[in-house]
Order: structure tokens, then C-alpha cells, then sequence
């Protein structure tokens, strides 16, 4: 049985560590706050451009974009949203493992697809394996607004438009609830699936249609990649919470176990010693 | 006197929403002004600043690339970024235009375009936002 001191030593610094879970835990809730406030606010600008793009797209059939356009598939592009740090559960190795096997049986060769890494844990894991990282952005804060992911959205973007990838998906954590996130899957570009709006509204189009959705296409896309982003922050903060949370209830529960085999192994040594005295003394008679 | 109602959004929020009697805005074809009861309309817009009048108040804002959405009640202006002009850091506005001119002068010494380009965009914004919360327009 280990020693009186032993288990005293390991009460403690389990004790310690939970403190420092339980701390990760509140930090985690308080952004998960945060994040949910940016993700609301985002939502107004995301539906009046959804309303608008469908109108446009949808309200009249000779118009054509080359982001609409369904074209043979040569290359694809993935773009993947993992965060900078661990210590949050299976959020990263989820969307990871979700990313390699779709990749693994879609594509033979590393011709077939480039990958856009948001975040340093696929970053690395990418390039690691030697999968072509194209494009990365790491060092994402917390607090993250559209001009800090503008550029990489717009890379992304320009890599279809000048024809380097044919298709491209976005994986991330879909934030659910606070205690559950999804992986998802959803396709980029082409753009195919606009929501079909029931208030259709008939726009005269200033200078011409053709030169508006050269603007508004490649912003909705952008704005579909900050979308994810935001949703896979929220994700993050929810899953490190739990994790921190699970971390801790471990804690405490090796803390009871600790301090039972410590009452124990004193108990122990105080009836060796009883026993040694009673053995001594009768000795002497 | 009529108005319509005015909303500036962006990616990270809301910036303006009021009820407004004229709206005047740089549009990449030009200057547009809108009345209460414009027919439905998009227009993509320039980086430059908009102009909402009512009563004898003029607000600014600037508006960095988006469009414009006119409906007979309602204006919508999403823009990837829209500050007013009371927001609007005027120290790093002129650091950024700083920063764009300094890059603009080493043009021609084999740098790419595409970098030239982003940094006569960046000049814009820059120069705009300054125009806007000094009001100079």
C-alpha cells in the first residue's frame, strides 16, 4: 500500500488541478457567452443577404455566374475550422477525422484536393500527413471579427473563381447546444442550394444584373465562411466547457477515492502501532 | 415629411438603424440619392460614405464595399464594414494610410500587383474613413 505521504501528496496536486479545470470551465462559459452575442449579431446581415442573393438568382433564369455554375470536377478544395488550442475534448479530432476518411475515399492522389486550414491544430495535422495546405490562418483571437478572416475568405473564394479548385466544402462544428456540437458538412461552392424566399420582390438593377452578383456572390460566399466560423467558435467554448467540467468532476471524484485510502492507510498504521504496544507490553509480563 | 427606414449592417452587427428622409450614397455608377418610395433596387457600392439627411441633420457613414437594397419602406446597406463617423479611429485610420502610401511608393520593384492593388483598396478606405469623421464632405 503506498505510503501516508504518498496519497497526501497525490490529494493535493489532484486537488490543484481541478482548480485549474474549474477555472477553464468559467473562462470557457464566459466566452461561450461572447460567442453567442457575435453569432446573433451576425444574423441579421446574413439573412438579408441570403434574401437578396436568392431573389436575384432565383427570380430570374437567364442569369448565369460562374459561381452558380456546376463544372466537371477536377480539384476540390476543403476548407476545415479547427481551433488554435486543445485541451477541448474531441472538437478537433471529430472534425479531423470527418475531413480524412471523406478525403481517403473520395480522392486517390494529392492532385485531387487542397486543403484550407482555419486554425493551428488542422493546420498541423494536415501538413503533417502531407496533404496540400493551401491557404491557413492561425492566431484567431477569441473575439474575432470580418476583417480578421476577410483575406483568407476572399483567398478562398479567388481559388474557385480563377478556376484552381472545381468545389469547395466547408467542415466545422455545428453549434447545437451548449452540450452539443455536430459536424458538419456543407458545400461552398458552387453556390447551389439558395434558400428559395417567399416574399419575392422583382429589383431593378443598377448598373446591371451580371455586374451585382460579381459583387454579391463572392461577399455571400465570404460571409458563408464567417458564418461557419462563428458557429465553430461557439462550438469550441461549449466543448473545452464540458471538457474542462468532466475534467473536473474526475478530479473530485479521485480526490474522494484518495482521501478514503488515506483515512485507511492511517487508520492502518494507527492499529500497527496499537497492536506493536499491546505485543510489546505483554512480552514483558 | 416622409421617411424610410435605414439599416446599415455588417457581418459583425447592426452599425445605424433610424427612419430618414434622403439617403445619398456612392454607388460604383455614381452618386445615388433615394427618397422614401423608391421602387425595389440593388446597387453595389464604392467605398465612400453615405449620407443620411433628416431634417436639418446630416449623419455620415462610411461604407467599405457591400451593397445597397431599396424597398419603398426600407433601405438596407450590407457592407463588410460600415462605421459612423463618431466611431471611427482616426489614429488608425491614418496609420493604415500610412502603411498603404508607404507600399504604394514601392511599386515597380518586382512586388506583385495583386499586392499594389490591395493596397490602393486599403489607401481608399483609409483616406474615406478620415473624410467621414472629419466630416469633409
Amino acid at each position: 500500500m503506498a505510503s501516508l505521504r504518498d496519497i497526501k501528496t497525490r490529494i493535493n496536486s489532484t486537488k490543484k488541478t481541478s482548480q485549474i479545470t474549474k477555472a477553464m470551465e468559467m473562462v470557457s462559459a464566459s466566452k461561450l457567452n461572447r460567442a453567442e452575442t457575435s453569432a446573433k449579431s451576425f444574423v441579421p446581415y446574413m439573412e438579408k443577404i441570403q434574401e437578396v442573393v436568392a431573389n436575384i438568382a432565383l427570380g430570374s433564369t437567364d442569369v448565369s455566374h460562374p459561381m452558380l455554375e456546376k463544372r466537371p470536377v477536377k480539384k476540390t478544395g476543403y476548407v476545415v475550422i479547427t481551433s488554435d488550442r486543445g485541451l477541448a475534448g474531441a472538437f478537433n479530432s471529430n472534425v479531423l477525422r470527418a475531413v480524412y476518411q471523406t478525403i481517403q475515399e473520395r480522392h486517390r492522389s494529392t492532385d485531387e484536393y487542397a486543403v484550407i486550414a482555419i486554425g493551428k491544430v488542422g493546420r498541423d495535422f494536415f501538413k503533417k500527413r502531407g496533404m496540400p495546405v493551401v491557404e491557413e490562418i492561425v492566431g484567431l483571437g477569441d473575439d474575432i471579427s470580418f476583417s480578421d478572416i476577410k483575406e483568407i475568405a476572399s483567398n478562398t473564394v479567388k481559388l474557385f473563381e480563377d478556376g484552381k479548385v472545381d468545389e469547395i466544402y466547408m467542415f466545422y462544428n455545428h453549434y447545437v447546444s451548449a452540450i452539443q456540437q455536430e459536424v458538419t458538412e456543407k458545400k461552398l461552392l458552387p453556390l447551389s442550394d439558395i434558400a428559395a424566399n417567399k416574399k419575392m420582390t422583382s429589383y431593378e438593377f443598377e448598373p446591371s444584373q451580371e455586374d451585382i452578383l460579381a459583387v454579391l456572390l463572392p461577399q455571400y460566399a465570404e460571409s458563408l465562411i464567417y458564418g461557419a466560423l462563428l458557429d465553430s467558435k461557439a462550438s469550441e467554448h461549449a466543448a473545452r466547457m464540458t471538457a474542462m467540467k468532466n475534467a473536473t468532476d474526475n478530479a473530485k471524484e479521485l480526490i474522494n477515492t484518495l482521501t478514503l485510502s488515506y483515512n485507511r492507510a492511517r487508520q492502518a498504521a494507527i492499529t500497527q502501532e496499537i497492536t506493536e504496544i499491546v505485543g510489546g507490553a505483554s512480552a514483558l509480563e | 415629411m416622409k421617411t424610410v427606414q435605414v439599416s446599415v449592417v455588417t457581418p459583425d452587427g447592426p452599425v445605424y438603424d433610424a427612419d430618414i428622409e434622403l439617403v445619398s450614397a456612392k454607388a460604383q455608377s455614381g452618386e445615388l440619392g433615394i427618397l422614401p418610395g423608391h421602387i425595389p433596387m440593388v446597387a453595389p457600392l464604392a467605398i465612400g460614405a453615405v449620407r443620411l439627411k433628416k431634417g436639418n441633420n446630416t449623419e455620415l457613414v462610411a461604407v467599405s464595399g457591400g451593397f445597397l437594397e431599396v424597398r419603398p419602406d426600407k433601405v438596407t446597406i450590407l457592407a463588410q464594414a460600415a462605421e459612423r463617423a463618431e466611431d471611427i479611429d482616426v489614429a488608425r485610420a491614418e496609420a493604415a494610410k500610412k502603411r498603404a502610401e508607404e507600399r504604394l511608393q514601392r511599386k515597380g520593384q518586382g512586388q506583385e500587383d495583386i499586392d499594389f492593388k490591395r493596397a490602393e483598396l486599403a489607401l481608399q478606405r483609409a483616406i474615406n474613413r478620415i473624410n467621414v469623421a472629419k466630416k469633409n464632405f
